[in-house]
């Protein structure tokens, strides 16, 4: 009987999931389908909304990873940015192609690692045409996998000793670690590796995924819809694994550990899984991010950054993946787009505003979170889901 | 083995120089319900934290089943400061975290109610179950284990509808009466398949009709579920009443034990109660 329901709320999701991704490729591919003067500027490929799209969805992710950690584990940890830039660097580095790598890593006289998915499948698949494509895919897809393993592989061993603490002092360590490790990536003994504190560059980004027939002339734009793709498929895992007898015994370590563990949910083995099943999603997350941003540099891991997804997952709701998922998306375009304009100086009937300058922006945001953390402590979404929301709607309709 | 299931031997439990539990011997055999009683402070929680490996205790062993499950002896600073008796007999070092021994098929209540806040009472249950799952991390992310979901789904409604909870299955934990939030403790801990059940104090705060439900109900899961149960409890009708035995505790140490009568009659208990006048 519970099960009947919880069958129905799934299919719908599956829906969900599949008309949004659908929505998106046609979004991106009006500009392609109408005649190149009719699209208006939004829907150009140059236009910012898909840049927010795309950082959303990366972000989104990265988002929803932390959540699972710090909302329904219960374990403050501060070291997502440090997980995303390992991830971010293992793909990087597995997928420059080798003729490109000399260039890449000039600095060090080329590459330690001269091998890449990429070229690997191409020797397989060929590098032309289809055969490129479905090598490009393939070597894309391992690199990132692999970039989530790693991540969660580093999370083991810092979860051993880190993982007993609680509350605050995990924070601090994590944050340590990611600090240690951005600084270990731009040491430049591990050059030939890392490319120091230069950037690793030309590897496939998501515009490689845009399809283009012979003469170079993009047919199908899938550049947005592949990190969506991505987004999609990880946050349903980890819906699933919430909504799974593991995410149940995250909930319970959350809520009470005594109870927990007096109830034979193994605390150890529990926290670590949460937090290395988290650091895997960030991993991922930091390898479409280098995509994005279409290089891999140390220097923009920062606590920054992870201060930036903390607030998302205040900001959407402890303990709510949709809520994450919104917030990320209200977040990334209020800071690429909407509030881009309270940055630049405007004149309005020959008055110049006086507050509208460089900076103002990060004013205006400092102010939303102080009302936030004020007057919604809860965030968007509280610790509800959306189909939460939209059951309660109809529960008070049917109630008329 | 032996016949008993639970035998704790010469357990102390010292806290720097406190000793909180001195040199405790007792037994469970199967199918009974003894009782721990004893004044505020007497040391029972404490002891109930040292069989469900809360606390390792100073010195001494608790067996299970016939197993040695928790042995300890004082080391490093409390090799000084250690008070207690039985010194240098135990040599082993076994101290399983609390879910262990829970798998082990102990569990217990709390004395101040420990469920989880924001989790409805059928989930309650359910998370107790999670101690039982075969399937591992991967495969029930997937949702390769419908068969055992399901099943685990349905022992639950039968847990609840035997406690009498299954009408508020999809309320908050928290928002039950406190005479419910008891037995949806009780519903938890025998969720996780137990051959012992220990209730810390299962009756305070409770009024004396919820405290006579209460000691139906505990014999009514004893039989129903071949439990045998430990319990500490202050109200002396409900101990009086279902237990078969009852070991008391004072200032830590054992001053007696024996049926319910033997207990009522016994002058150490009743000083330890009341008091002994100065000039005695």
């Amino acid at each position: 009987m519970v099960q009947q329901k919880n069958k129905k709320g799934a299919y719908m999701a599956l829906l969900a999931c599949v008309v949004m991704l659908c929505g998106i490729i046609l979004l991106e591919n009006i500009c392609v389908m109408l005649p190149q003067d009719s699209v208006p500027n939004v829907l150009k490929p140059t236009s910012q909304l898909f840049a927010v799209l795309k950082k959303g969805a990366v972000y989104s992710l990265a988002a929803v990873s932390m959540n699972l950690l710090n909302g329904f584990t219960g374990l403050f940890s501060l070291g997502q940015a440090g997980f995303m830039l390992l991830g971010a660097y293992t793909y990087a580095i597995l997928s420059v192609p080798v003729a490109d790598r000399a260039a890449v890593y000039y600095l060090y006289g080329g590459s330690a690692v001269n091998f890449s998915f990429q070229d690997m499948f191409g020797s397989i698949f060929g590098t032309e045409g289809v055969g490129g494509a479905v090598s490009m895919g393939l070597g894309v897809m391992i690199a990132m996998i692999l970039a989530g393993c790693v991540a969660a592989m580093f999370a083991y061993f810092i979860g051993l000793p880190v993982l007993r603490l609680k509350s605050d002092y995990l924070a601090i360590a994590t944050l340590g670690f990611a600090e240690i490790i951005k600084a270990v990536f731009q040491w430049q003994a591990l050059g030939p590796v890392t490319n120091g504190a230069n950037m690793i560059k030309s590897f496939p980004t998501f515009s490689s995924f845009n399809i283009t027939d012979a003469s170079g002339k993009v047919v199908l734009r899938l550049a947005t819809f592949f990190p969506f793709l991505i987004s999609t498929i990880c946050i349903a895992m980890i819906c699933l694994l919430i909504n799974s007898t593991y995410g149940r015994a995250f909930k319970a370590i959350r809520e009470d550990e005594t109870a927990a563990e007096a109830m034979g949910i193994n605390l150890a083995k529990h926290k670590m899984l949460s937090f290395c099943t988290s650091a895997f999603f960030a991993g991922v997350s930091g390898a479409m991010f280098a995509m994005f941003v279409t290089n891999a540099q140390a220097k923009v891991y920062t606590t920054t950054m992870t201060y930036e997804i903390l607030l998302i997952v205040v900001i959407g709701g402890i303990g709510s993946i949709s809520g994450s998922v919104l917030a990320t998306f209200l977040y990334v375009a209020c800071s690429e787009w909407w509030l881009r304009f309270l940055d630049s100086e405007t004149v309005i009937g020959g008055v110049k505003l006086p507050f509208l300058r460089a900076g103002f922006r990060m004013v205006v945001f400092s102010i939303i979170i102080m009302i936030i953390v004020l007057f919604f402590r809860k965030g968007i979404m509280g610790d509800k889901e959306l189909p939460d929301l939209l059951k309660r709607r109809t529960r008070k309709e049917a109630a008329k | 083995m032996s016949e008993n299931i639970l035998k704790v031997e010469n357990a102390t439990m010292q806290f720097g120089g406190v000793v909180a539990v001195d040199n405790l011997n007792l037994e469970i055999n199967e199918g009974e319900i003894v009782a721990l009683i004893g004044p505020n402070g007497a040391g029972k929680t404490t002891a109930f934290n040292v069989v469900t490996g809360v606390y390792q205790p100073t010195n001494g062993a608790v067996w299970f089943q016939g197993k040695k499950i928790v042995e300890n002896h004082p080391q490093g600073r409390m090799k000084k400061l250690y008070k207690g008796e039985h010194g240098g007999e135990y040599t082993q070092v076994l101290a399983p975290t609390p879910d262990k021994i829970t798998q082990m098929g102990m569990a217990r209540t709390f004395q101040n109610i420990r469920l989880w806040k924001s989790q409805s009472v059928f989930e309650n249950v359910l998370i107790a179950m999670h101690c039982r799952t075969h399937t591992n991390f991967l495969a029930a992310s997937l949702r390769m284990n419908h068969k055992e979901e399901q099943e685990q789904r349905e022992r639950v409604a039968e847990l609840l509808e035997t406690v009498g909870l299954y009408d508020v299955k999809d309320e908050l934990a928290t928002s039950l009466p406190y005479g419910k939030q008891r037995r949806l403790e009780i519903a938890r801990a025998l969720a996780t398949d137990p051959k012992l059940l220990l209730l810390d104090e299962p009756a305070a705060g409770m009024n004396p009709q919820e405290t006579n439900e209460l000691t139906a109900f505990i014999g009514e899961i004893r039989d129903s579920f071949h439990l045998t149960v430990f319990l500490i409890e202050h109200h002396m009708d409900l101990v009086m009443d279902i237990s078969d035995r009852i070991y008391v505790l004072d200032f830590g140490k054992l001053i007696a034990k024996g049926t319910p009568e033997e207990i009522q009659n016994n002058q150490r208990v009743i000083d330890a109660y009341l008091g002994v006048a100065e000039d005695a």
